[in-house]
């Protein structure tokens, strides 16, 4: 698995990180999502799936 | 409960498309109709206000998804063809252009209609903002108008009003509330939105309410207050709220009162449910039947609603969140931020315009808004979960 982010779409909303802190973050001055792992474990490939569903600006895709 | 073989999803926008793609990913093989009564594929609406506005995107980048995704899902998408009528007992849709949908599963996700003043439609330069064509003409409207006249002070009109005025038009705000989003966002907040749209030059003249639309030879040239001035203008958007789109339900028994009433699943009737700003559901964690207008709660409750078709038996109960941005501002809010609540500035600074503040009802929190600090307003939300969870 392999995501993708794109901070120009993204709105700072963060529900990424509360649906897989352990893939994003948000910056500190901005709120902007911080990949912090693009090639993701497979046990966390369902949560990762769910922050990309959930992301209200379509910031993350994922590729297979 | 037996998985259905066939569901229809009657509306094509955010909460829709969710709805389907949720079903898809929880590993739903049966058939999938949307019907939607729009021409355009699935589309986003948060940056119709703001990047299509300003033509800062083409009305493309506002898909929600590509064609081959969207093919991916292996549904039935019914384009330009509204619904008018449903049955429950026998779970059939009638369309506008006579045909019958039946299936299994319903999911009512057909969102709102902006609501307008009477006579409205009569005069040409009136607008609203709701759907992609609206922004289209909005747009065209204010290329060639130098007088802009925004009727509203919520959410959306502010950020009409934002956009409009980056544009460089000559912008007035009007509106019963006392500042822009008084009643999203209390008086602290709302203080600091009037502050900023009057440096960048909005002209606000709120805390009143507006008598009628004045027009010449067919075209609107002002704005007429209940305190007797009269507001020139080239171009008016009203942007007085919305209402869930449910006149085609009228007959259907289904129980309509402010939306689609569901219980805490989401369900309506049996085999029937509701998703997005439509639906109004039981919160069990608040307590009452809640219905929220933003797009996360498109998506989230879409999670929900699929899982509930599928025989999932989770209620739904979401911590509320929505943004808005306007200028340099981008504000977030988590929970609810009930009028008259106590406000507490908890991180950062308000002179600088970067900081988080508490809201108490009774000294529970109830919600965070965040001034162009999103993450630290995030790290926060947990404190609207914890007082929740005391008081059950």
């Amino acid at each position: 698995m392999k995501v993708v982010v794109d901070t120009e779409k993204c709105v700072a909303a963060g529900n990424c990180v509360a649906a897989a802190m352990d893939v994003f973050d948000q910056r500190e001055e901005d709120g902007i999502v911080v990949l912090l792992n693009e090639h993701p474990p497979a046990e966390l490939a369902a949560d990762v799936r769910n922050a990309a569903a959930i992301c209200p600006a379509l910031a993350i895709r994922i590729e297979d | 409960m037996t998985v259905p073989t066939r569901v229809l999803v009657v509306g094509a926008a955010a909460s829709g498309l969710a709805t389907v793609e949720a079903l898809r990913r929880k590993g739903y093989a049966g058939g999938i109709t949307v019907l939607g009564d729009e021409p355009h594929a699935p589309y986003d609406r948060p940056p119709l206000s703001k990047q299509v506005l300003s033509g800062q995107w083409e009305s493309a980048q506002t898909a929600l998804r590509t064609p081959e995704v969207l093919a991916g899902l292996d549904a039935e998408f019914v384009p330009g063809d509204a619904a008018v009528a449903l049955d429950p007992a026998t779970r059939t849709v009638r369309t506008e252009r006579g045909r019958e949908h039946r299936a299994d599963a319903i999911v009512i996700a057909t969102g709102m209609r902006a609501r307008v003043f009477p006579g409205q439609r009569d005069l040409s330069g009136v607008h609203v903002l709701r759907t992609l064509d609206d922004a289209l003409a909005l747009r065209k409207d204010l290329l060639t108008c130098a007088r802009l006249v925004v009727v509203g002070e919520g959410v959306l009109g502010a950020e009409i009003a934002a956009t409009a005025r980056k544009l460089g038009l000559d912008v007035t705000m009007t509106g019963p509330q006392p500042a822009p989003m008084a009643l999203q966002v209390g008086p602290l907040v709302s203080g600091l939105l009037a502050e900023l749209h009057s440096e960048q030059g909005v002209r606000l003249r709120l805390g009143v309410g507006v008598v009628e639309l004045t027009g010449e030879h067919g075209r609107v040239a002002g704005v007429r207050l209940a305190s007797g001035e009269t507001l020139p203008a080239d171009a008016v958007v009203v942007a007085i709220g919305a209402s869930p789109a449910t006149e085609w339900l009228a007959d259907s028994g289904l129980r309509l009162d402010n939306g689609v009433v569901c219980d805490s699943r989401c369900r309506a009737a049996d085999g029937i449910y509701a998703v997005g700003d439509v639906a109004r559901w039981h919160h069990e964690g608040l307590g009452r039947l809640i219905r929220l207008e933003n797009r996360t709660n498109a998506t989230e409750q879409a999670q929900t609603v699929a899982g509930a078709i599928l025989g999932e038996d989770r209620p739904y109960v979401p911590v509320p969140y929505f943004w808005t941005d306007q200028y340099d501002a981008k504000i977030q809010v988590h929970g609810v931020l009930p009028i008259g609540a106590e406000v507490d500035v908890v991180d950062g600074d308000v002179s600088a315009r970067r900081f988080v503040a508490r809201y108490r009802s009774d000294g529970v929190v109830t919600g965070i808004l965040g001034w162009n600090m999103p993450k630290q307003a995030r790290l926060r939300r947990q404190e609207i979960v914890d007082a929740a969870s005391a008081v059950l």
